[in-house]
């Protein structure tokens, strides 16, 4: 086992002390079998016992699933491993001696708060403004009322499987959200308690996702490539087609 | 004949009257209501908006009370209800394999080991349907079989098939439905939404719970919030002990602060340690992941017969000189029992010197047969994200190596105590989902975390808060400008500040992980009177260290993360000596809670019906003073309580 890899890590600060710059820090004994966010653990134990700052990053669940961290490493949204977040991201695979880069989510709607953490709730209000089915507590009907294609339930599922970290925007160089807006308009239009709204919610979370200042797609599909839960950029090309219908039946009914 | 627990005047648990299976119909046909123009003028405050958090709120948005919502976290999305695997359970039948609402409660009743309130066990077993009615209205993407109809899968501690799953991701697939109806109510303008806020007390006028004191994450500002009524659904209190499932941020301050200001806490030793997670690697271990428990549909788990063998590949060790001691001991579940007693069985074989890999504090779970029966591809798509998740974090294949499990904490029982309608003991003042102590008993079956989260948001709260705030329509706007609220504020900035004035020499992470050492070794998977003895003098001493020389970087005034830290873990020490107390007090082993001087021969755990059958519901008398005990009695009018025996 491994336990003495050296690393230099160049680390974007923000805030307290710091106007907004790389700071380069060296790292001793390294284990392989640390998390990435257990060595800047490690990082901060020695900070603080230095009597500096720690550096601020987001995390909670650590098992790839609540979508809270976030960090571009060495350039990449979420680091070098496809489909895995920062948090599941080990040191086995650094080497010693390696200097990583680490920076926050970049973009304009994601104003960052100190150091690596960033704001990203204009992802929430993008939801607030239609990513849902208007249904109230106690409406239901038995839930094998409908039957749904196994299949297009398997469609439905691969698309509401993000968990809305916003690796897409990161890695975009416009810094657009529309695979994260398109995730959601796809998750619910393509099941049948979706349907009913399709129009109306493609329309509206459009309209917010251009308001919070995301940039537009131009199909880089960068999105994809950095994807943690590698949600498809085939969403992208569903909310197009959703909203050029919606678009073109509301000037009809107007 | 067991002697009967004087019942405790403090201790009004309200459970309707009549018989077991009409209690929830009549009490919803007969609880006051309150009207819509009502509804307008009362304020109801919710904390956490995991999945009874975000449930409640979206729920009493859609009736019409003004709702504000609070998450620490950036996004209601986050919360740890996320991160549940399996599935959430409900006694739907769909299998035609002989389930019923009798057989859900009566399971729930068993698996907690006969200490859980048959009342509200009937009624999450009665509700149980409507929630999955709810999910799949609001579009969760459950899995589903050829017909298109909704599939199911088994959970341990139960010998029907009444689990519903989202592939392993079923608590964010709720968790974002649940999230989307409260976003809905956001739109709407019935629930606004504070993020990143931490409740860091709760406010009581007159005896009543009016409000909260929040401190804004991003400005350090303190916050004071009134209302009719406040709902704590702040989760669960497992990372009291350092290491566990639990993400890095639940805690157990918004529960602990209620329980300073007089809410009652019930049963807090008992602790749920889940019997396969991947072990620990390393000193520098922030977490642990647990793979979920539906692994052990088709998951073997063994050790070696012998000593000796543990160091050799597992693929080099003949079937002759493997010991399945699951199969072994309890062949009618075999590897589905409950968690505590598959947990239990895993330290008791590692205890033997029997476990695996390099701490040797691991067993093997193994799905050799599963893919040999059944093919790589079922098994890649029953298992697939866990499979993945698993090499992620240890660099091993499971399809070719079994993987190495050991428990590790998971969830707690305990809580707040509530009476039937969710209230804790002070009135006003509510507790639901894991926060609360009231479903589960002394061991939660799997798959039903989940679905008490939504029971009590969705289908139980909207009901019974009506009970309190019909008496509250005429109390007109609770001003936060009064004496109550500003010495509650005054509290909190006064303990903000001794944290950051304190100036000490050790991190707040440092003294964590030293009271989890202490509450593993000594209030974990096997508990005695002596150890707790030393736990609780070692949990005072530590107090007093962290109160002398912990060091916090940074101001109030600006987004701090180690202040926010430091707080938790100082409301943790105080609660790991009540747990400590608690599992003294508990002269039995049921459930999660295992005191090695009570067990039978074959080392299982061993009750005191006679003595033990209660609620222990404790009262908080001031710091230093010892905590006092209330008992709720535990009446069983329709199960019959039995030894508990899988085998």
């Amino acid at each position: 086992m491994s336990n003495n890899m050296r690393l230099t890590l160049k680390i974007w600060r923000q805030g307290g002390k710091y106007k907004g710059e790389f700071v380069t820090y060296k790292l001793d004994n390294v284990n392989e079998h640390m998390s990435f966010l257990e060595m800047l653990d490690v990082l901060n134990e020695q900070l603080i016992a230095n009597r500096e700052e720690p550096v601020a990053f987001e995390h909670d669940c650590r098992e790839g699933i609540c979508g809270t961290c976030s960090l571009v490493i060495d350039g990449r949204a979420h680091g070098p491993m496809k489909g895995t977040t920062t948090c599941q991201l080990h040191m086995r695979h650094y080497k010693d001696g390696e200097t990583i880069v680490i920076e926050p989510f970049r973009a304009k709607a994601f104003p960052v708060i100190r150091d690596l953490v960033v704001d990203r709730s204009s992802f929430d209000r993008i939801i607030q403004s239609g990513g849902y089915v208007n249904v109230n507590t106690g409406q239901a009907q038995d839930a094998n009322a409908i039957p749904i294609e196994k299949d297009q339930a398997g469609e439905a599922f691969d698309a509401a499987a993000c968990i809305g970290c916003g690796a897409c925007v990161a890695a975009c160089p416009n810094a657009s959200a529309m695979l994260f807006t398109s995730a959601k308009v796809s998750h619910l239009a393509l099941l049948p308690q979706g349907m009913v709204e399709r129009k109306k919610r493609v329309l509206e979370m459009v309209a917010q996702m251009d308001k919070e200042g995301f940039g537009k797609c131009s199909n880089v599909t960068a999105c994809e490539a950095e994807c943690p839960k590698e949600i498809s950029v085939g969403n992208i090309a569903r909310l197009n087609r959703e909203y050029i219908a919606a678009s073109l039946a509301s000037e009809t009914t107007n | 004949m067991a002697k009967a627990i004087a019942l405790d005047t403090k201790l009004d648990s309200k459970i309707p009257p009549g018989e077991m299976s009409e209690k929830w119909t009549k009490y919803k046909g007969s609880v006051p209501l309150v009207a819509p123009h009502n509804k307008r003028r009362i304020d109801v405050i919710i904390v956490g908006t995991g999945l009874a958090g975000a449930s409640a709120a979206a729920s009493l948005g859609e009736l019409g009370y003004n709702v504000k919502a609070f998450t620490f976290h950036d996004s209601p999305r986050r919360a740890h209800s996320i991160a549940a695997q399996g599935g959430i359970n409900a006694a739907k039948n769909y299998r035609n394999d002989g389930d019923s609402v009798y057989r859900l409660f009566y399971d729930t009743i068993k698996g907690g080991d006969y200490r859980a309130r048959e009342s509200n066990v009937h009624r999450l077993a009665e509700v149980s349907t409507a929630i999955i009615d709810q999910c799949v209205a609001q579009g969760v993407p459950f899995a589903r079989d050829y017909g298109g109809l909704l599939d199911n899968r088994s959970f341990g501690g139960t010998q029907v098939s009444r689990t519903f799953y989202a592939r392993g991701q079923t608590g964010q697939q709720l968790l974002i439905g649940a999230y989307q109806a409260l976003s809905r109510q956001v739109h709407l303008g019935t629930v606004k939404l504070y993020n990143r806020h931490e409740m860091l007390d709760v406010v009581v006028v007159d005896g009543k719970c009016r409000g909260i004191i929040a401190r804004n994450l991003l400005t350090g500002e303190i916050e004071r919030h009134s209302a009719h009524a406040v709902v704590l659904c702040t989760g669960g209190y497992g990372n009291v002990f350092y290491l566990s499932t639990n993400a890095m941020m639940c805690n157990t301050t918004a529960a602990w602060r209620a329980h300073r200001r007089g809410a009652f806490f019930g049963n807090p030793c008992y602790t749920q340690i889940h019997p396969t997670c991947i072990p620990v690697s390393g000193d520098y271990q922030s977490k642990l992941t647990l793979m979920s428990e539906s692994l052990r549909n088709d998951g073997r788990c063994w050790v070696p017969k012998k000593a000796e063998d543990c160091n050799k590949h597992p693929r080099d060790i003949p079937e002759e000189a493997r010991d399945y001691y699951l199969e072994r001991r309890y062949p009618a579940f075999g590897n589905l029992v409950p968690r505590d007693i598959a947990s239990r069985a895993a330290k008791q074989v590692c205890d033997e010197g029997r476990g695996v890999g390099t701490t040797k504090l691991a067993v093997y779970l193994d799905f050799a047969d599963a893919i040999k029966r059944f093919g790589r591809d079922t098994i890649e798509a029953r298992y697939g994200n866990l499979f993945e998740m698993y090499e992620k974090i240890t660099g091993e294949n499971p399809y070719e190596m079994p993987m190495r499990i050991y428990p590790a904490v998971h969830y707690t029982m305990g809580g707040l105590w509530v009476d039937y309608e969710l209230m804790t003991s002070v009135p006003g003042l509510y507790a639901a989902g894991e926060a609360n102590f009231s479903d589960h008993g002394a061991n939660r079956l799997g798959a039903s975390a989940l679905m008490q989260g939504l029971a009590d948001g969705y289908f139980v709260l909207p009901y019974t808060i009506g009970s309190y705030l019909s008496k509250e329509i005429s109390t007109g706007a609770i001003s936060p400008n009064t004496e109550a609220f500003e010495a509650a504020e005054n509290d909190v900035k006064e303990r903000l500040n001794k944290l950051l004035n304190i100036g000490g020499k050790q991190s707040v992470e440092s003294f964590h992980r030293r009271l989890g050492k202490i509450m593993w070794d000594k209030c974990g998977m096997a508990r005695n009177a002596e150890g707790l003895k030393q736990a609780i003098q070692e949990i005072r001493d530590l107090r007093k260290e962290f109160w002398s020389d912990v060091f916090v970087p940074g101001t109030n005034n600006e987004y701090n993360p180690e202040l926010e830290k430091a707080w938790r873990v100082a409301d943790f020490i105080e609660l790991g000596e009540l747990m400590c107390f608690d599992a003294l007090n508990r002269e039995e082993s049921c459930g999660g809670h295992f005191r090695e001087e009570f067990q039978t021969e074959d080392g299982e755990a061993q009750r005191d019906d006679e003595n033990m059958k209660f609620v222990a519901a404790w009262e908080f008398k001031g710091d230093g003073a010892e905590p006092e005990l209330h008992k709720e009695p535990l009446e069983y009018e329709v199960v019959k309580v039995s030894q508990r025996s899988y085998k």
